[in-house]
């Protein structure tokens, strides 16, 4: 939601003390700037603890004090790749990357024509069929999740990734509804109607008027599938297994199968988070738009 | 796009004999209905269908592993649930888990988001940081802290003490191991650590979408920095304040990749759904994880009750533009 769409607070200062020092906006604020960087480096210390260590030698990760010093070297993602174990990580990292993409794209096809008619030319009670989708994610996936299981396994889709497609597409369509039906909303009607009058074909309309609005929103809608589809455990680990297997569902038999190697267990985690911390990284005003279901512009 | 106009005139103008809407009429209904279609149909199939399977399978007494012994078993599966000391101790997990994490994420991140609207030497690089723990695979962050962090002979929070203790000169410092004496607490931490950037990013977003001009007004007429905090930003975060619980809370009621990851559900720390997944997909027993999913989705919908209701405020205020 735009910054216009929220109600401007009542309340006022009382003009009681006149005092003539202003706060500055442009001026920096050092004893905050402090606060900040501790407390950033603080949350932070956790992921550079396990990119350091994905860089050490096992024994080195392995000690107490914590050797931060200790040589880098690339052992650890080697070993991961499956140069001495045999273990090869490619097969749940390619399912991983079909599961994301395909159901980010399958959950834009079927989103950005809803959120147009929920939006653009609005059906009748289009608030409701909204809070309808909005509804499905309030309902856990645990409470869905055996029943999807009995179908998969009579219908032999058990351990196929397409079927756990579908089930990320339907996981992620709600919110890429609101998120697209929010964005769309932006539309400008007027110019809708001017073009229309102008004699301006559909495909013209799209391209001129609803596609400079709707491109951030399909931006931040697919960053969010993405990511929620790469993270996604639960689905993966009851309806996958060694042929459909995802990466976090390999991550979570990485550590009994291979023993505790904390330096491979850091740099699979290190490997596997890549492709979400570089997306979101790179999209960090996405994130918030996606993450708030569209209400934060 | 032309068809836009037409119906809306055409009901007006139209005669009271023809108020049966026409053929033209349904069709232009139609069109406008037809791109919402898919997407659903496609939800309803995916999302209510396995619901009502799961109602009616909590009614049914159906373990995988008897066959011949399924049946209707009425209530029976909710009486074990509910009178079941594991279940209910899920259930209590669920609640401590959901609350604290999202008060403390809450917490945290309105401080934090206050600092990052100030303006300070590197905001940007800082803001980066934060939200480091947002983008690591929530399993991956859970092995992390389990291996890495939490581990009591070579994790980072022993090291650290060990480290100390060498500083000041005391060679056998007190190691802490969370994970053993207190597994809740350590599951509670790694979220809040994950959680966080979240609510900090939605918080800053509302921060920065404050009226410029009425905080100016205000320091112009010498409100003191609380009183604006109190008066202004308050009032204005509360939405977002409302938008960031309730959302962390729909996520963390669901959580399974920690309690998973961190300690498989044991020492106490398991909570619906993995105590949902357990039952269903270890001891097979169809009829019991169905009228425990059935009890999570009554417990999530009176949160989304809440939830509902702030988010439409929200809305109403877009749609009111």
């Amino acid at each position: 939601m735009s910054a216009t769409a929220i109600a401007k607070p009542q309340a006022q200062a009382r003009p009681n003390r006149r005092r003539k020092t202003r706060l500055d906006p442009t001026r920096n604020n050092t004893a905050a700037g402090v606060a900040a960087w501790l407390l950033a480096l603080f949350f932070a210390l956790p992921v550079l603890w396990m990119v350091l260590t994905a860089f050490h030698s096992e024994p080195d990760a392995a000690t107490n004090p914590p050797s931060v010093f200790a040589p880098l070297t690339l052992e650890s993602f080697n070993q991961f790749f499956g140069a001495s174990s045999g273990v090869n990580p490619w097969p749940p990292l390619i399912n991983s990357a079909m599961a994301s993409v395909f159901s980010t794209v399958l959950v834009l096809v079927l989103a950005i024509p809803a959120a147009y008619a929920l939006a653009i030319k609005p059906v009748k009670k289009w608030t409701d069929v909204l809070f309808f989708f909005l509804s499905t994610k309030m309902m856990p996936v645990v409470a869905a999740v055996l029943p999807l299981f009995i179908f998969a396994k009579s219908s032999g889709m058990l351990d196929n990734i397409w079927f756990l497609i579908l089930m990320y597409t339907s996981m992620n369509l709600p919110i890429a509804v609101w998120m697209m039906r929010s964005f769309l909303a932006e539309v400008p009607v007027e110019m809708l109607e001017a073009a229309q009058l102008d004699g301006a074909n559909l495909v013209m309309v799209l391209r001129k008027v609803v596609a400079p609005v709707a491109m951030p929103g399909i931006a931040a809608t697919s960053l969010i599938c993405f990511i929620f589809s790469w993270n996604e455990l639960l689905l993966a680990r009851v309806l996958t297994g060694v042929r459909a297997g995802t990466s976090p569902v390999f991550l979570t038999g990485f550590v009994t199968s291979q023993g505790l190697f904390l330096a491979q267990v850091c740099a699979a985690a290190v490997v596997i988070s890549l492709p979400v911390l570089i997306a979101g990284f790179a999209a960090q005003d996405k994130l918030v738009q996606g993450l708030s279901l569209g209400a934060v512009k | 796009m032309s068809t836009t106009a037409t119906p809306v005139a055409g009901r007006r103008l139209r005669p009271a004999n023809l108020l049966k809407p026409t053929t033209r009429e349904r069709a232009a209904d139609w069109a406008r209905r037809a791109p919402l279609l898919p997407a659903l149909i496609f939800v309803i199939i995916t999302t209510q269908i396995p619901f009502v399977v799961t109602i009616v399978v909590s009614f049914m007494d159906w373990n995988a592993l008897k066959p011949t012994e399924t049946g209707f078993a009425g209530l029976q599966n909710y009486v074990e649930v509910l009178s079941n000391s594991d279940f209910r101790q899920a259930i209590f997990v669920t609640i401590i888990l959901t609350v604290s994490v999202v008060l403390a994420c809450l917490l945290l991140g309105l401080g934090l988001a206050l600092l990052l609207n100030q303006k300070f030497f590197g905001r940007g690089l800082a803001r980066t940081l934060l939200i480091a723990p947002f983008l690591v695979v929530p399993v991956a962050a859970a092995l992390v802290w389990k291996h890495a962090i939490l581990n009591p002979t070579f994790g980072l929070i022993n090291g650290v003490l060990t480290w100390f203790g060498q500083l000041v000169g005391n060679p056998n410092p007190p190691q802490l191991d969370l994970l053993s004496t207190h597994p809740l607490l350590a599951v509670i931490m790694s979220l809040v650590w994950q959680w966080t950037p979240f609510m900090m990013l939605i918080l800053l977003a509302g921060l920065q979408s404050r009226p410029g001009d009425v905080i100016e007004a205000a320091q112009m007429d010498g409100a003191t920095g609380w009183q604006v905090f109190q008066h202004i930003t308050l009032p204005h975060l509360r939405q977002y304040l409302e938008l960031g619980g309730l959302l962390g809370a729909i996520y963390i009621v669901q959580n399974f990749d920690a309690v998973f990851t961190l300690t498989s559900g044991g020492l106490g720390t398991a909570n619906l759904p993995y105590a949902v997944y357990q039952t269903f997909y270890f001891a097979n027993e169809y009829g019991t994880a169905s009228a425990a999913g059935v009890i999570v989705v009554i417990g999530s919908i009176v949160v989304a009750t809440f939830a509902l209701r702030s988010v439409f405020t929200l809305f109403k205020k877009e749609a009111a533009r």
